[in-house]
């Protein structure tokens, strides 16, 4: 089950984007994955995702974002109210200059989850109508979740 | 006669404010009582949660998910430990996991008692408020016989949990059971039926179920607008197959569906309870290998798990990278995400509907803030 | 020599006042206490006695704030002026047949005048702390006062009709001529009167000005210390003054059985009026602007104004 539908994701997006468009497609704990690269994630794979018949993921769980050494990723967890089954979708983006489209304007749901990464990992999300730090300050420097960012514990008045 | 001038004013309502559950603000630009639009600002109460996690052992971090919903501590627990069991594949012990559905559900109904109270509480009736925590504190008093805290219980372990339940622990919360049964049923003749309860909740901060899909809503708010999921019954996780109970729903997606959603949920969490007690068997509380914490090491990888929480669907996303600290956790909290909708939903509305609608969403700041 | 006599009778009220104030107080606050499983203040003398006593204490020996951008003059003026109406009215009150201040024979009249001038109180405090709170609740409590202030009176016309006159003392006497107190005969206008009076009073659930959840403190919300405490006091003593007009106007005032002296069946009724106002509060949920507002114009005027219509038809056809 899970297989065939990882196969059909695959077939669909490698016939949107051009073959290779997907990095690698597997099981994750029994539930599809998919990665790919920034430059291959558009709002018209997105909408596909959503709109298909036969996947229609129409409910975005969660957005998180890691940082590798030597680049960051973005997964979004997509789940179908209507056919009940996952999705997970890894989006890499190179560390120096990270940038993914927005899924705001698709999935309302991202506007808070994509502002909480841009805040705290400082990922730039494309597109979104309101991205601005959204737990820190404002005037908050750098971005506390990268594996780089050090503590400045005396500005914290911690030390 | 010319027309009037009139001009918006900004309000702040919070960070400090009696209504906003905590350091919550919302910056509203009035019309008189109306609302032209709404920014909510949130971040006061972060404490840099998933920052913490990756400093720490895995067991180490459980304490601090208690602090995220705290008003629903027992779900917390245990969907990080049942994260981070998923990635090690081990198989918990049956008496554990019933240990684990009783105080979850125990915990539910705390944790929707104290949203019942106080929501009255804003709609401006106040004795239901004290009602709500008589009965809260009977079921405070069994978690606490049963983890040694009455709200930041720590009390699920991964592999497990930490304590057996004392004797007669289970007879007494089956006799709490029954007397919950009661109680909240006087809870429709005290409240449910009022007109003006009724005239402040029926027909206010319709959400459709369109909107609540897009905007990513889970939980009563959900259900309370025909979206007919909860992960006990869709996605079934822990031992939840085996109980039989109903997912409450309705369709008006109002205020009032919201309420009453909740209501129901409290007798469908009693019968689970009641179950559970039931069928409860006698063995191991953890596994052997939960009880060596410097040596929970997960294979490297990573995973997404999710379970209902009494707000809506927590989630977390663990990644491991083979050491005994975690690499990264994500955590996906029901609140942060069903808060969003706020400026949406109150463009248009009075400030007196402000206050219906944003405690309907039963918000709990130390899990929007992180 | 009058004047002398009226200032000794105005200190003995204002006394008995700040007595009757102090355990309404007591009294709402253990009424609601029970209510909600709870056993109310008990830790300031013998069953809570002395509970309002202290705090009164603490209230007087805080510091005065007034804040910096308030309008001072009027920010001054507002607790006095909410509260000096509500006191005037116990001037031709008649609390048994011989114990009263004037006794006016415009009683009624006087006493529906007077005591709208506490609104004044209301919005000049709300205005003049410039705090957006306490304008919207000044705003509420000036738009809501209004409203029921109209059926309020109405509901007072139809006993006007019935008796023919518009001394206190007239209406009691009425009463125990027909041998019937008027709640009986003007039952609909009781229950207008009744509803009006709580609004009037901002009382839950019609307590919008001061919407806690809402509203913070409504219009009081920049006052502490004394200047609050007599903003509290005004509320009660208006409270006490509408429960008194209620107990002359549909209880028959000091009349009972005669093994109570008429003053303690006046109070008793007193205490039995306010404890439905206590009831409602510890029973409902606040009422929403717009719902408030249509239910005064919409429902509660054509009531008393169909009240009055029957009781002036009975009384012609009585015979007038």
């Amino acid at each position: 089950m899970s297989q065939e539908l990882l196969d059909l994701i695959a077939e669909k997006i490698n016939t949107l984007q051009g073959a290779d468009t997907i990095e690698e497609a597997k099981l994750n704990f029994h539930k599809p994955m998919i990665i790919l690269a920034s430059q291959n994630w558009d709002l018209n794979t997105v909408n596909v995702l959503r709109t298909d018949e036969f996947l229609q993921f129409d409910f975005l769980s969660c957005v998180s974002a890691i940082d590798y050494e030597e680049h960051m990723e973005v997964i979004y967890n997509f789940y179908s109210t209507t056919l009940d089954h996952y999705l997970y979708v890894k989006v890499k983006t190179p560390r120096g200059n990270p940038v993914i489209i927005s899924l705001e304007p698709v999935y309302k749901a991202a506007d808070y989850m994509e502002r909480e990464i841009y805040d705290l990992m400082g990922i730039d999300f494309t597109g979104h109508w309101n991205l601005k730090r959204i737990l820190l300050p404002d005037e908050w420097e750098g971005h506390p979740l990268r594996k780089d960012y050090v503590t400045d514990k005396k500005a914290l008045g911690l030390d | 006669m010319s027309e009037l001038k009139t001009e918006t004013m900004t309000l702040n309502m919070g960070p400090q404010h009696p209504s906003t559950h905590g350091v919550f603000r919302l910056k509203l630009e009035v019309d008189g009582e109306h609302i032209v639009n709404a920014e909510p600002v949130m971040g006061y109460l972060h404490r840099g949660t998933e920052k913490l996690a990756e400093n720490f052992l895995y067991t180490q971090f459980i304490p601090y998910t208690d602090r995220l919903d705290y008003m629903n501590a027992m779900t917390n627990n245990y969907i990080y430990c049942s994260a981070i069991e998923e990635l090690l594949e081990w198989e918990i012990p049956e008496r554990a996991e019933y240990l684990r559905v009783i105080t979850m559900e125990l915990n539910r109904i705390a944790s929707h008692l104290v949203w019942w109270g106080t929501y009255l509480l804003d709609i401006g009736a106040m004795s239901p408020f004290l009602y709500a925590f008589r009965d809260r504190e009977t079921i405070l008093d069994r978690l606490n016989e049963i983890s040694g805290a009455r709200m930041t219980f720590t009390y699920h372990r991964i592999g497990g949990v930490k304590w057996d339940a004392p004797d007669g622990w289970l007879a007494k919360v089956q006799e709490t059971v029954k007397e919950l049964h009661e109680n909240i049923q006087e809870f429709h003749t005290l409240v449910t039926g009022n007109e003006i309860f009724q005239a402040r909740t029926i027909g206010v901060g319709i959400l459709s179920k369109e909107k609540v899909i897009n905007w990513g809503l889970s939980g009563p708010i959900a259900r309370g607008s025909g979206v007919n999921i909860d992960l006990r019954k869709t996605a079934p996780y822990c031992i939840y197959d085996r109980f039989d109970f109903d997912i409450p729903t309705e369709k008006e997606g109002d205020v009032y569906a919201r309420y009453k959603v909740r209501v129901a949920e409290m007798f469908q969490s009693l019968r689970i309870i009641e179950q559970a007690c039931e069928q409860i068997p006698e063995g191991e509380i953890i596994t052997k290998k939960g009880k060596r914490i410097m040596m929970i090491k997960p294979p490297a990888g990573e995973v997404y798990r999710r379970v209902e929480a009494s707000k809506g669907e927590i989630g977390v996303y663990a990644v491991s990278n083979g050491t005994n600290k975690p690499y990264r956790i994500k955590l996906r909290r029901p609140s942060f995400v069903n808060v969003s909708i706020l400026q949406d939903l109150l463009k248009g509305e009075s400030i007196q509907n402000l206050v219906a609608i944003f405690g309907s969403l039963d918000v709990v700041l130390g899990e929007v803030d992180a | 020599m009058d004047v002398i006599l009226m200032v000794v009778y105005a200190g003995i009220v204002m006394n008995l006042l700040l007595g009757g104030v102090t355990f309404a107080i007591l009294f709402e606050r253990k009424v609601i206490g029970y209510m909600q499983l709870r056993p109310g203040p008990n830790r300031h003398g013998p069953w809570g006695l002395l509970q309002t006593i202290a705090d009164v204490t603490k209230l007087l020996m805080k510091e005065d704030i007034i804040p910096n951008e308030a309008d001072k003059k009027i920010f001054v003026l507002a607790p006095v002026l909410a509260f000096a109406p509500a006191f005037a009215v116990f001037a031709v009150l008649p609390f048994t047949e011989n114990l009263s201040g004037a006794d006016l024979n415009i009683g009624i009249l006087y006493i529906l005048g007077v005591s709208s001038i506490t609104m004044l109180g209301v919005l000049m405090g709300g205005w003049s702390s410039n705090n957006k709170y306490s304008l919207l609740g000044s705003i509420r409590g000036i738009a809501q006062m209004v409203s029921y202030e109209i059926p309020l009176v109405l509901s007072v016309l139809g006993i006007i009709v019935l008796v023919g006159s518009l001394n206190l003392r007239d209406i009691v006497g009425y009463q125990e001529s027909i041998g019937i107190w008027f709640i009986i005969p003007q039952f609909l206008a009781f229950i207008v009167y009744f509803i009006s009076s709580i609004a009037e009073l901002n009382r839950s659930p019609f307590d919008l000005p001061e919407a806690e959840s809402e509203l913070v403190s409504g219009y009081h919300t920049e006052y502490s210390g004394f200047r609050f405490a007599f903003f509290m006091l005004a509320e009660y003593t208006y409270a006490i003054a509408i429960s008194a007009l209620a107990t002359i106007l549909f209880f028959g005032g000091w009349l009972g059985p005669a093994f109570l002296p008429g003053i303690i069946w006046f109070l008793l009724k007193m205490a039995a009026f306010m404890f439905g106002w206590y009831w409602l509060r510890a029973t409902l949920p606040r009422a929403r602007v717009d719902h408030l507002m249509n239910f005064g114009w919409k429902v509660l005027i054509p009531l008393a104004l169909l009240n009055i219509v029957i009781t002036s038809i009975i009384k012609v056809w009585m015979g007038g």
